[in-house]
């Protein structure tokens, strides 16, 4: 149906959507789901989270209205817990846990490793958006301490030296992410 | 509608099922073993068997977690007419040895190392509330209902007034598992006689919040055996007549929160939930919240503010939850833990859990070992035993050449144990008494190349990030206390340092609003006690230019980051 709005879609977007993006679709499904109530906001925040990669401001607000809370409520949830993200995650990325076993096997060790190797600092994306370093509280496989989780992937007694190798190993698998984006 | 389900038709046609079968293969698919490659492992099992004709004999099932996770992936293959074998590190290529040598060519048992159940990790443990794991498919109510599953439930609808399970709670000594150990039944009790608004329900909730690093018993609870916590769960609601309950459960653990769901599918389409529950009067609902990374959320005020959609924010107490909890209506919060004792409590009557344990401290505890030892994972064991069999039998010792230093249990709101006190029974009294606390069930073993200050500043570090910020003591405390103890392992404290650090430890858990804060010192207190000496060392000669203890990294050291060089 050609009405204006489809003027303003992107190109190729194919969206119901009014924005001409799919991914809100995907929200406003979780939203509906339930009921637009405003204790869904926690479980809201972790679909948009999950969908965009990260919270922007623009996505907070757009949550905002749609469950009828102020901004500042919104704000102030997605601030207090850890799991909320509000910048793009690199291409790649290794969360080291620092619970205590993975303390006492040397976790700290992991960390500063992988921060002087990429240069990065724990909680950060390197500049070429290639890497994110990110800590995690106890990810519950103790028995393999030191634990990685590198691309989503969990890996065990994984000490700094191999975390290196394993981390290096992941970003030279898309060295060539240039020539998929002009496909 | 379909009638709800008939548990012993379900039993016998499961049973019927699997006698079909000449082996059940059972390859562990927790959180541990899947990272280990438990997934590739089980798809290795199958293709072999797949690709001989024999697998019509042989049930792969994923199951939930047999515990020793240090020696992970574990197959376990139950032959009929023969004592089940466990393998061990079970790789791809192993995996294709059981398949061939065991599963097709039927011999007793591949040529691949299997752990022996007269090894003291196993011989020594009492289950009750792992007594499912890592036998059953957790993603399948009917294999729960074959072990036994929903029997409890239903004769408690069928024969039992919501007072006499309480009663029968109340007479097994059960107390919370979550760490503070209050009497489980007192709470139920509270609940069971407050009355909640017009047309408003009561809630129970199931607290899944694990946030002690080092500790994995819950998870494990969850994606083990999902059903037996619905299943205390629904009891706790028929005791107290609540009708609406909440599993809140970390975002860490997605594996559990996958199962749970699935769970409560399975369950409501049985008529194991809903509007009647089992044809009975009872109604009762479950949902699954998932947190987003607070420790705070531990605590129940926080905890219901959570589920409400807000910032995890803990009150003061009373009012209680059960006077006044989730939307201002009577709330009962118990651990997993706690929960899933309680189909074996009402099912095989209360005398038979009371049993196991000491006067005081009744039943079993679930712990996590973890740490410097031969084997880690999940044990369950009768309250009472003393913490050298735990470390030294079931644990194997300490690796590597080293020797024991401590024993951390309770997480940051713990302490720690060193040798001296290594016999003394494990309950919540005797923890307690030496400046720890039995927590909710991680046992953290360090040996002697850890230095205890640095252990005290690494709970404190996580304090100081998990402070949710809203009474000062605990806000500005636990900064503080960062501080000192920062200053003192990098070698630069001062005497004065140590006293104002004590000083301000006594404030903090004197006048803070809630347990983060109120426990927040304990790891101090306790390294303090046992082993002053250390900070002592690490103060003496006042060298302002003394290098650093080995492992800690000097910020100044640190590359500046962002710098273009």
């Amino acid at each position: 149906m050609p009405t204006a709005d489809t003027e303003t879609k992107g190109p190729g977007a194919t969206s119901d959507h009014p924005s001409g993006d799919d991914r809100f679709e995907l929200l406003d499904k979780a939203m509906r789901r339930g009921r637009y109530g405003q204790d869904q906001l926690i479980e809201v925040l972790h679909v948009a989270q999950e969908v965009f990669g990260y919270l922007s401001e623009d996505l907070l607000l757009y949550v905002a209205r749609a469950l009828r809370l102020p901004p500042s409520r919104v704000y102030g949830v997605a601030t207090f817990y850890h799991l909320f993200t509000f910048d793009p995650p690199g291409d790649h990325s290794a969360t080291v846990c620092t619970g205590t076993a993975c303390f006492v096997k040397g976790a700290n060790d992991v960390v500063d490793a992988l921060a002087r190797e990429h240069r990065v600092a724990p909680g950060s994306t390197t500049e070429d958006g290639r890497f994110t370093l990110k800590t995690a509280r106890c990810l519950g496989s103790c028995g393999m301490a030191p634990v990685v989780v590198v691309d989503g992937e969990v890996r065990g007694h994984l000490h700094a030296d191999a975390a290196i190798d394993e981390v290096a190993a992941r970003l030279a698998t898309t060295d060539d992410r240039d020539s998929e984006e002009a496909v | 509608m379909a009638d709800p389900i008939d548990l012993d038709h379900v039993t016998s046609l499961e049973r019927e099922a699997q006698s079909r079968y000449a082996h059940r293969a059972l390859v562990c698919s927790s959180t541990a073993c899947l990272s280990a490659g438990a997934a590739g492992v089980r798809a290795a099992l199958e293709s072999d068997l797949e690709a001989s004709d024999r697998s019509s004999d042989v049930q792969v099932v994923a199951s939930g977690c047999p515990g020793l996770c240090s020696r992970g992936p574990l197959v376990r293959v139950e032959t009929r007419g023969l004592e089940p074998t466990l393998y061990e590190h079970v790789d791809d290529e192993a995996a294709s040895t059981i398949a061939q040598q065991h599963l097709i060519e039927g011999r007793e048992r591949a040529e691949v190392s299997s752990i022996e159940p007269s090894l003291p990790f196993y011989a020594k443990q009492v289950k009750v509330v792992l007594r499912n794991a890592g036998l059953i498919d957790p993603d399948r109510l009917e294999d729960y209902v074959a072990a036994g599953g929903y029997r409890a439930l239903s004769n408690a609808l069928r024969t039992m007034t919501p007072e006499q399970v309480i009663d029968e709670v109340d007479a097994s000594g059960l107390r919370g598992r979550g760490g503070a150990g209050y009497p489980t039944a007192r709470k139920w009790r509270l609940l069971h006689d407050a009355v909640a608004a017009p047309d408003q329900p009561k809630y129970v909730i199931a607290n899944g919040d694990e946030g002690d690093p080092g500790a994995y018993m819950d998870r494990t609870i969850m994606d083990s055996d999902p059903h037996l916590v619905l299943e205390g769960l629904s009891l706790a609601a028929y005791a107290t007549g609540a009708s609406k309950g909440y599993l809140y459960v970390r975002a860490e653990y997605p594996l559990a929160i996958e199962r749970l769901e699935r769970a409560i599918r399975s369950a409501k389409r049985a008529k194991l939930l809903g509007r009647s529950v089992l044809g009975s009067d009872f109604a009762f609902d479950v949902e699954v919240r998932v947190g987003a990374g607070a420790f705070v959320c531990g605590e129940e005020t926080a905890l219901m503010a959570s589920i409400e959609g807000r910032r995890g924010l803990p009150e003061l107490r009373p009012p209680y939850p059960t006077e006044r909890g989730l939307w201002n209506q009577p709330t009962m919060i118990n651990n997993v833990e706690t929960l899933a004792n309680i189909p074996a409590i009402v099912g095989d009557g209360a005398a038979a859990f009371a049993a196991i344990g000491t006067p005081e401290s009744r039943g079993t505890k679930v712990f996590a070992l973890a740490g410097s030892l031969e084997n880690t994972g999940l044990i369950e064991v009768p309250m009472g035993i003393s913490l050298r069999e735990i470390v030294f039998d079931m644990g194997g010792g300490i690796p590597d050449g080293r020797t024991f230093k401590a024993a951390q249990t309770g997480g940051p709101s713990g302490g720690c144990i060193p040798e001296q006190f290594l016999d003394s029974p494990v309950d919540y009294e005797h923890l307690q008494q030496l400046g720890s606390m039995m927590g909710s069930g991680g046992l953290v073993v360090m040996d002697d190349s850890v230095s205890m200050p640095e252990v005290a500043r690494f709970y404190m570090e996580f304090c100081r990030d998990e402070s949710c910020g809203k009474c000062a003591p605990c806000r500005v405390g636990t900064v503080k206390m960062f501080d000192f103890l920062d200053r003192i392992c990098r070698g630069d404290g001062r005497p004065r340092d140590l006293w104002h650090l004590e000083s301000l430890c006594k404030t903090v858990r004197a006048t803070s609003l809630c347990g983060l804060g109120q426990s927040a010192p304990n790891p101090v207190f306790s390294t303090l006690d046992h082993f002053r000496d250390e900070y002592l060392a690490l103060l003496r000669e006042e060298s302002l230019a003394a290098p650093a203890p080995a492992g800690v990294v000097d910020a100044d050291s640190l590359p500046t980051w962002g710098d273009d060089a």
